[in-house]
């Protein structure tokens, strides 16, 4: 292998590449701003937000109930299932499956369920228990990765695999798989919540009803509530707690709404998903429908889909960049970084559906308010992320006498310091960035989800199926792209 | 019981581009108790897992470390060694509920062990030798023919150490240890393998040893660069007996 003089020309390489990549981007992307009057309804919305009503407390506490019963069923599945995954994650058709359903983002899971099932209960547990179990496996297959080997070795070859791992590699990660099932506990309650844009009796659903309504007192008093859940997770989520929650959130789930009999899954596989000319054995036709596909709604999809997550990326690193120092220890002081913090954990803690919901409003539907919300919710993950890394090296570094101060300490010291790991988690986010933009599509901005919305309200299932594994085609592809930048960084 | 159990020829083993173990010629024969000798670094190691992979069948490995899981209890982490010995639903409702058979059989090897009071005890609450007894205990309750242990006694105090030596020794019918202490393997072995810089540079019978010839055999086998370091014969890893 060349020597390389300098660990850092080839992330400035990585990061010029990415940054061209944008700026190419802004030439094709549709960032068309519409002549709304966005002041006046920003200050109506920032009044609600600073004036939370609590007209109705039981139907707010009701929705905040069910988007925790929802997350917390899912999770109580997906997580022993994904466990179960990670044992034989090294057989390929296990990481393949995996694969392929993580690759397809929450929403679209509930709405291709709904068709089964229709606004129900089972909808929303499978729209997010099925995707979260492929993550749970790949995640739990790495934290087994990182162990040490010693602990097999010592028992006999022999031993089958349900318990060799029950007794060496769990037990050994055991704190390791706790804490990232916390963390997923906290994407599913974000998940759980954004699927009320659907129809499913959860937060987004009431957010929804809230902002189109006008109600922006009410919309800020559910978007407290949620910020307020979530930062509170760890006060009220405490194992001898765990078996009661589980129990109430089965008593909690809402009734079916309005759906008699549905679709019966064999038909649905079978029949609806196909185009009917393949299932007639036109292969002409068939062929004549891809093209058409291809022509008026995958590739324009996809090209908007790849444009907006490329310019997100890029935005989204800029504002970790601005952002991270605000909550640091180093540069903010120890007083003034919790406001910078504050802010951070309201970006993490929004769900980006959420934010492009508000910015739409304001911007309309072109893919400015999409970025912005991908770059704000990402931006301020990492960043909080990049924050608490420094201020733990913070604790245990000798500092020196002569370090330099403010701006020069920040663009010598620390964001030299940070930058690798930053780099590393805009690169883990990317695959989540695409997945979202594609899904921002049904808030009506053109990207795959667009499509893949208006094809299941024309009850166009083929249309939708075909769309669905393009996305997921699309998302494989990005996600073994970052695989590969983050090994060269 | 001349049966050989393992046999390397010309064997070497590289990390990346050094090798570890170098041109290794061996055979070790059923019934034979061999200390393996030689400083940090040397490749004792790598050699103990080499012979492990050709014999994993019928061998209990104590690793360096003794590969220990810190959030399972004493009895639970020697009772490991014999998971091969119960079905996987035993095994299982063994981490609930610890069997009553298991339980009878692992409090006779911690009191072998002097490790009565911690039985219930998570291992990552030991100490150092302590945690070293208990990687013990897991090698003994796998019942095998062949003990192969990586400085199985080196964080216990020299009396214990000695003893249990003697009865891992007593328990396996074959055993190849790695060891510091000479005298130790002087004294418990019937042959013994030197390893330097992944070369074997002394394989003989106990007999024909002495202390005083094994300390001439170090000092004739390091290499010319060695001798400018400070102290050459203190280098840490041999008990001084004459």
């Amino acid at each position: 292998m060349k020597f390389q003089p300098s660990s850092a020309r080839r992330l400035n390489t990585v990061c010029l590449a990415m940054m061209a990549a944008a700026l190419l981007a802004l030439f094709f992307v549709d960032f068309q701003v519409y002549p709304v009057d966005p002041w006046q309804e920003l200050a109506r919305i920032g009044w609600g937000l600073l004036t939370p009503g609590w007209a109705d407390l039981p139907s707010l506490l009701n929705a905040l109930l069910q988007t925790v019963a929802f997350a917390l069923l899912a999770i109580t599945v997906a997580a022993p299932l994904g466990l179960l995954l990670a044992l034989v994650f090294d057989w390929r058709p296990v990481r393949l499956l995996c694969a392929s359903v993580r690759s397809v983002h929450e929403l679209f899971w509930g709405l291709i369920f709904m068709q089964l099932y229709g606004i129900s209960p089972l909808t929303g547990l499978l729209a997010i228990m099925v995707p979260f179990t492929g993550v749970f496996a790949k995640v739990f297959a790495e934290i087994f990765h990182q162990q040490s080997q010693q602990p097999a070795q010592t028992i006999a070859s022999s031993v089958g695999l349900v318990k060799r791992f029950s007794y060496t590699l769990i037990p050994q990660s055991w704190p390791a798989l706790l804490s990232y099932t916390r963390y997923r506990f906290e994407c599913a309650l974000r998940s759980s919540a954004i699927l009320g844009f659907i129809g499913l009796p959860t937060l987004g659903f009431h957010l929804e009803t809230a902002f189109k309504q006008g109600q922006y007192s009410e919309a800020g008093a559910l978007l407290w509530a949620f910020l307020l859940l979530i930062a509170s997770i760890r006060f009220w989520l405490r194992r001898w707690l765990i078996v009661p929650y589980i129990v109430a959130a089965i008593w909690m789930l809402p009734d079916t709404v309005g759906f008699q009999g549905g679709g019966s899954l064999w038909q649905f596989v079978s029949r609806d998903i196909w185009p009917s000319v393949l299932l007639d054995g036109d292969w002409e036709g068939f062929r004549n429908w891809l093209v058409m596909m291809f022509d008026s709604q995958i590739w324009p999809g996809l090209w908007q889909t790849l444009l907006l997550t490329q310019v997100a990326v890029v935005l989204t690193g800029l504002l970790v960049l601005v952002a991270y120092p605000m909550a640091t220890q180093v540069l903010a002081g120890s007083i003034m970084r919790w406001p910078g913090r504050f802010v951070l954990l309201v970006l993490r803690c929004t769900p980006e559906m959420v934010l492009a919901y508000v910015l739409l409003l304001l911007l309309g539907p072109s893919g400015l308010p999409v970025v912005f919300a991908l770059a704000l919710h990402n931006g301020g993950l990492i960043a909080f992320l990049v924050a608490n890394a420094s201020d733990v090296e913070y604790r245990n570094r000798v500092r020196r006498p002569d370090d330099p101060t403010g701006v020069a300490f920040y663009a010598y010291v620390e964001t030299p310091r940070r930058f690798p790991a930053m780099l590393a988690f805009l690169f883990y986010r990317w695959e989540v960035i695409l997945r979202e933009s594609a899904i921002m599509g049904i808030l009506g901005v053109a990207t795959l989800g667009f499509y893949i919305d208006s094809a299941f309200e024309e009850i166009r299932y083929e249309r939708a199926f075909l769309l669905i594994i393009v996305t997921a085609v699309l998302n494989m592809l990005v996600d073994g792209v970052s695989r590969r930048l983050r090994s060269k960084i | 019981m001349n049966e050989s159990l393992f046999e390397l020829n010309g064997f070497t083993f590289r990390y990346g581009s050094t090798p570890v173990l170098d041109d290794i010629t061996l055979t070790i024969s059923r019934g034979e108790k061999v200390a393996l000798l030689g400083p940090s670094g040397a490749g004792k190691s790598t050699l103990l897992t080499v012979l492990y992979e050709q014999q994993s069948a019928l061998s209990a490995l104590q690793p360096q470390g003794g590969g220990l899981v810190d959030l399972l209890s004493v009895y639970h982490n020697i009772f490991m060694g014999g998971l091969d010995r119960v079905s996987t639903i035993a095994a299982l409702w063994n981490l609930v509920r610890p069997l009553r058979t298991g339980v009878a059989e692992i409090s006779q090897i911690v009191q072998t062990l002097g490790l009565d009071d911690k039985l219930w005890h998570s291992v990552d609450r030991l100490s150092g030798g302590q945690r070293q007894r208990v990687a013990l205990g897991r090698a003994l309750y796998r019942h095998q023919p062949v003990f192969l242990g990586d400085e199985p006694v080196s964080s216990i105090d020299p009396v214990q150490a000695q003893s249990l030596l003697a009865y891992v020794l007593q328990q396996h019918e074959t055993a190849v240890i790695s060891l510091h202490n000479r005298q130790l393997a002087l004294e418990h072995f019937d042959r013994v393998l030197v390893l330097r810089d992944g070369r074997l540079c002394c394989d003989s019978p106990v007999k024909a040893l002495s202390c005083d010839q094994l300390d001439e055999l170090y000092t004739q086998t390091e290499s010319p660069l060695d001798h400018n370091a400070p102290v050459t014969k203190n280098d840490g890893w041999v008990i001084r007996t004459s």
